[in-house]
């Protein structure tokens, strides 16, 4: 009769997954451990399609891994090194409880440590695939580096960090990498364009943080060993790429007076070496003195129509990133103490500029403030005692501005005191239906090389506000329109009413009242023709469609709505200045 | 220091041994042997003058200070001699050519050490078998990066394939700005929302904020935090491959004949009839198209013409006038009208005579035979008098039950009457006019009984309960066939002219198309109200249906039934007709076809008839 009965959950998805704690059990490993493992290894628990079949019958929440990963797992030899830890660490224990320091010194000289490298490697198995994941390595390093030595983590973390993110924009300043930057509540972000990948990273303020009591450390800890790990490698990569020194070196025989006289503030070499680094101010050594880059240039390939036309827009696109790449050359800047030194100093090098800054706020500066060729001085306070007329004091979020809009502003806007533009995030690309400020669009006819005087533009924002106010209407008219209808015909009724009920009462008055010329409008008409087709035909769609259909169209509409919004509250806001300038004027 | 301070007798200071601190605020120090104070040297040796001191001073090293007197003093030779022998431990002058003990050494103290054998023997054999490691070279990470792709061929596994990349963090937009755009900041009542909803609800997790300059801004208190979520998203949060649908709406709309080229129907409202004042239950058009039969709420039955909406007769039946129908056999003009608990027979004489005359003649036919039938006991015929008699009413049927349907059969000889009732099974009468007889077809309750139905040519009968729709073969008397309508309340039932369909609207706002050679289950569900359907008509020539509904609305579809059995029906909604008023929540109560043209009528909670043509 039928052969073995089948029992549940022994073949299928079930078999596939497994849950953490079964996966912890089979490793042998704590939770600590096994969340090392994990973190360290990339695993990563599954959503199982049946989520039931998978829990075997029962809904209880459980997160679930492949059967596959944990059996990977299995192979790590880095689980016999957090055996071996474990083992230490019990070592140590008994050998201070005994009090027997000269074991515990021997213990402690052969505490065992891992390397990650064949993790990495596994990993990513191409450079590409590092350069993918460097975005939330680079952030963790920034992080790190900005903590004061306060026991959070190991001093050496720190300062490997701190030395990863050093060389990281070194990299970025030789290469001239960076595309964007964009001021934040929460810091600055920077992206960069290496090697074809875009890599964003964000660097706090540099404030002291107050450290939050529920995070845990250790997690992060975890973390930043891969990344440093991951970095130490993508950097010594990306060095030798531009056949640089790695670990780097500066430039002799470009920078050696500044680096004379500092020479013996510091107390180690080696600190005073990355403190030099970090300054950002001199170029680095190269492995073979190469007297200029050579630019990249396409080849011409004999190609027709629609190729041609990529080509072109690809030739303009390099064109504008070369020209992008030297956007503050020949420009000398001088930081004012107050101003964000590393944050503008890299930015301002990445584009080619020369900076400086007080002697006092950092090593590596490079020309004093007296420097008669200064053309920019960056500032930020109110008012300045001296000023010298052959240079401009502006506010640091010119340079931010600049870049983003990869041409030089105008710097009136941006001069000490005065109220400055809004920031825009470089981030947003709008499509077609998107609210656009209107700083963006100025800004794009500046790209557009357009130079039309302020008030005119302003004047035609107006227009076109008035127009697509105008245009709203007409639509919402458009969706009126029936009930209009309708409502003409309530009132027809109505008179009808009264006419019989006149007539019932018995008094008859024949009244010829003019009639109304109906005009009608053809296209109005064929319009809202197609639009009934339309409703009736949305009306015959199957259930499945209708729902995908409704929150297709729910998702636009509310799109709509939030740019419409937007641009309400831009309007509001402009005619209450425009109401203040008005009295300010009476 | 004892012995130092001695040899300087001149400057004895007589206070003792006791701690200097005591003449701390005191101008001098001691006293000498004859009683006198000894005063503080004047110092105002500075370290710096103590520095230089050391630099220049050859005899520095040999300076000490006498705190009990405060004065420096240079050490001799012998006195140097003497603190480097104390140093040393030694306390004797000379060394002494005799020793003091005789004992000669030890063996010990010559021959190797056996038990040092023993340790080192023991360090060698671990560092032999590698137990002990030599101390390991600190590398400080300098030289520890080389390059880890020089080859990339390594072998693509296929884990990576299978790997899926946490997403990446979303870049920030415009809101995020320390100096955004005015529109992208809070206003006061958005600030308050934010602050009411839930974290997990908020759509930005910060509150946009805008400084006027660079320096004014502060560190992001949440910082660490984001961090630290993103670490547990990557490790923690279970990943999953979704499908994005990436679709055009537009395509998504059925492609549809256009209902221009499906015409004629009815587009527009051309005629009102007014003159109700209750709820028109139910309308019934003659089968020459030229009448209309309405029964309302407020007890009158009314004859309206067509074309001019004029109300040609009204009729008082003393009662809410529950169903109107008009004999469908266009040789005689007969209504029957449903109130209470009778169903009334109307000889509205609105036709040319001959008609009017075989009318009389099918009521009276039984008449001349003979007694009335016996029938069940429970419904009794009787002719009207009097006053009913002068207004038309010709015949009366007493139902036990209250009726809320009346259906003529084709033929026009048969009638059928609805008692819903969920108890008994007396819920369904058929009538046979020329004999004046009643019978109850079913023998057993199989649920409550909405509405029946005739079939337009072979001998079936429709009974709509609550789910579900039965159809009888009336000549084996048993049931053929039993339509699932997938809704919670049947409302209303229609049958296609050709027999081979039908349709039902329900209470659930649903209307439902059943193609009976397809199958039991409905061939189309159509939800095109809002509101519960009240009502479904198939129209008799052309391939046309509507459904009226209590959101006021009408909606005619078009509906061609081939005859080819292999292609199923095109069902295509042509019009929505409006123009009722809701009234106590009511909208459209019935709907019904002209028999001819491509009109359709509708009667509302409004009190009033409509024509659409």
């Amino acid at each position: 009769m039928g052969g073995l009965q089948k029992k549940k959950f022994e073949r299928g998805s079930a078999t596939n997954y497994i849950t953490r704690n079964r996966a912890r059990k089979k490793l042998q490993l704590s939770l600590p451990d096994f969340r090392r493992l994990c973190i360290l290894k990339g695993i990563y628990p599954h959503e199982p399609k049946h989520k039931k079949k998978v829990n075997k019958g029962s809904t209880a929440p459980r997160t679930f891994y492949l059967l596959k990963d944990i059996r990977f797992l299995l192979h790590e030899p880095i689980v016999g090194k957090f055996r071996e830890y474990k083992i230490f660490v019990r070592k140590l224990k008994k050998a201070y409880g005994k009090t027997e320091w000269s074991a515990v010194e021997r213990l402690r000289e052969n505490k065992p440590t891992y390397k990650l490298d064949h993790i990495i490697k596994e990993r990513y198995p191409t450079f590409i695939d590092a350069l993918r994941d460097i975005d939330d390595a680079l952030c963790m390093c920034f992080l790190f580096s900005t903590f004061a030595r306060t026991g959070k983590c190991h001093v050496q973390t720190i300062q490997l960090c701190k030395r990863l993110t050093v060389e990281w924009m070194n990299y970025v300043i030789t290469s001239r990498s960076l595309r964007k930057v964009f001021l934040s509540i929460k810091g600055i972000y920077y992206q960069a364009e290496v090697m074809g990948q875009l890599i964003t990273w964000v660097v706090p303020y540099q404030f002291s943080h107050d450290h939050p009591v529920d995070v845990d450390y250790r997690v992060m800890a975890t973390f930043t060993e891969l990344y440093t790990t991951l970095l130490g490698f993508v950097n010594f990569r990306l060095y030798n790429s531009l056949n640089l020194v790695y670990p780097p070196k500066l430039d002799s025989n470009a920078e050696s007076e500044p680096k004379e006289e500092s020479e013996d503030d510091y107390a180690m070499n080696s600190e005073s070496y990355l403190e030099k680094l970090s300054a950002l101010s001199a170029s680095l050594a190269r492995v073979v003195s190469s007297a200029e880059e050579e630019e990249a240039q396409l080849d011409h390939f004999p190609t027709e129509g629609i190729r041609s036309a990529q080509m072109e827009a690809r030739e303009k696109e390099l064109k504008q990133q070369e020209a992008q790449k030297k956007l503050f050359e020949g420009l000398k800047f001088y930081l004012n103490r107050e101003v964000p030194r590393e944050s503008l100093a890299f930015i301002i090098r990445c584009f080619g500029g020369q900076v400086s800054w007080d002697k006092s706020v950092c090593i590596g500066s490079t020309y004093e403030m007296t420097d008669e060729t200064i053309t920019h001085h960056i500032i930020d306070r109110p008012s300045v005692d001296k000023q010298y007329i052959n240079r401009y004091y502006i506010q640091p979020q010119w340079v931010y501005d600049c870049v983003n809009a990869k041409v030089l502003l105008p710097v009136e806007d941006y001069f000490l005191g005065v109220t400055l533009p809004p920031h825009l995030s470089p981030f947003v690309e709008e499509k077609e239906g998107d609210y656009v400020p209107p700083e963006k669009l100025k800004i794009m006819a500046l790209q557009r090389g357009e130079k039309t005087g302020n008030e005119q533009e302003e004047e035609e924002e107006e227009e076109e506000e008035e127009e697509e106010e105008e245009e709203q209407e007409e639509e919402e008219e458009d969706d009126n329109g029936d009930e209009e209808d309708d409502e003409e015909e309530v009132a027809e009724e109505k008179n009808l009413k009264k006419m019989e009920e006149q007539r019932s009462q018995g008094k008859v008055i024949f009244k010829v009242t003019p009639g109304k010329l109906k005009v009608e409008n053809k296209a109005r008409l064929e319009q809202e023709e197609k639009a009934e087709e339309k409703r009736l035909a949305i009306m015959m769609m199957k259930k499945k469609e209708k729902y995908l259909y409704d929150k297709i169209m729910f998702g636009k509409k509310r799109k709509v709505r939030e740019a419409n919004k937007l641009a309400a509250k831009r309007k509001a806001h402009d005619d209450a200045e425009k109401a203040k300038k008005k009295k300010a004027r009476k | 220091m004892e012995d130092i301070a001695l040899s300087f007798p001149d400057i004895r200071n007589t206070v003792g041994n006791i701690p200097v601190e005591w003449y701390k605020d005191f101008p001098h120090i001691g006293y000498n042997l004859d009683g006198k104070k000894i005063y503080k040297p004047i110092r105002n040796k500075d370290e710096l003058d103590d520095f230089l001191d050391k630099m220049e001073n050859p005899e520095y090293w040999r300076t000490v200070h006498d705190k009990q007197t405060g004065s420096d003093i240079v050490l001799s030779d012998d006195q140097v001699e003497l603190v480097n022998r104390l140093e040393r431990g030694l306390k004797i002058s000379d060394v002494m050519i005799h020793p003091i003990t005789n004992r000669p050494a030890d063996k010990r103290s010559f021959i190797p050490s056996l038990t040092e054998k023993e340790k080192v023997s023991k360090l060698v054999h671990a560092i032999k078998m590698g137990w002990l490691k030599p101390r390991r070279v600190e590398d400080d990470g300098r030289g520890r990066y080389y390059d880890l792709w020089a080859s990339e061929d390594s072998s693509i596994l296929a884990r990576h394939r299978m790997h899926l990349p946490a997403p990446k963090i979303p870049l920030p937009g415009h809101h995020e700005s320390y100096n955004p755009p005015p529109e992208y900041l809070f206003t006061d009542e958005e600030r308050a929302l934010w602050e009411q909803q839930d974290p997990g609800d908020r759509k930005l997790p910060f509150v946009p904020r805008k400084y006027s300059s660079l320096r004014q801004v502060p560190a992001f208190s949440h910082f660490i935090h984001e961090r630290f979520e993103r670490c547990l998203d990557l490790y923690l949060c279970p990943r999953q491959r979704k499908m994005r649908v990436n679709v055009n709406p537009e395509d998504l709309i059925p492609q549809l004949p256009k209902p221009k080229d499906l015409q004629p129907f009815p587009t527009t409202q051309s005629l009102v009839y007014r003159g109700h004042s209750g709820l028109v239950r139910s309308i019934s058009v003659s089968p020459s198209g030229q009448w209309l039969a309405s029964g309302s709420d407020d007890g009158s039955v009314r004859f309206w013409e067509v074309c001019s909406s004029r109300c040609m007769k009204m009729v008082q039946v003393g009662g809410a006038v529950k169903s109107v129908a008009w004999n469908p056999n266009p040789s005689v003009c007969l209504l029957a009208v449903a109130l209470d608990s009778v169903v009334l027979i109307l000889s509205p004489s609105l036709a040319d005579k001959q008609v009017i005359l075989s009318s009389e003649r099918l009521l009276s036919a039984q008449q001349e035979g003979e007694e009335p039938a016996e029938g069940n006991g429970s419904v009794v015929w009787s002719e009207a008098e009097g006053e009913e008699l002068n207004q038309g009413v010709r015949l009366k049927i007493q139902h036990p039950k209250a009726v809320h349907q009346v259906v003529w059969h084709a033929k026009g000889d048969y009638l059928a009457s609805v008692m819903p009732d969920n108890t008994s099974h007396l819920q369904v009468y058929i009538h046979q006019l020329s004999r004046r007889r009643s019978q109850n077809p079913f023998s057993r309750n199989k649920g409550l009984v909405q509405c029946v139905s005739f079939h337009p040519i072979r001998p079936y009968f429709f009974v709509a309960t609550q789910r579900s729709i039965r159809i009888y073969n009336l000549v084996k008397q048993e049931m053929t066939k039993k339509l699932q309508a997938n809704s919670k309340w049947i409302s209303s039932m229609a049958v296609h002219p050709g027999g081979d369909h039908v349709i039902c609207g329900s209470y659930d706002c649903k209307l439902s198309w059943f193609d009976l050679d397809l199958s039991t289950k409905p061939y189309k569900m159509l939800r095109h109200h809002k509101k519960a359907v009240r009502g479904v008509a198939y129209h008799r020539l052309y391939p046309l249906f509507a459904s009226a509904s209590d959101d006021g609305s009408v909606i005619v579809c078009h509906g061609t039934v081939y005859n080819d059995l292999l292609q199923n029906p095109l069902i295509v909604p042509v019009k929505v007709l409006r123009g009722h008023v809701m009234t106590h929540d009511l909208g459209v109560l019935d709907v019904t076809f002209h028999p001819t043209q491509p009109w359709v009528f509708s009667s509302g909670a409004d009190a009033t008839i409509r024509l659409f043509t």
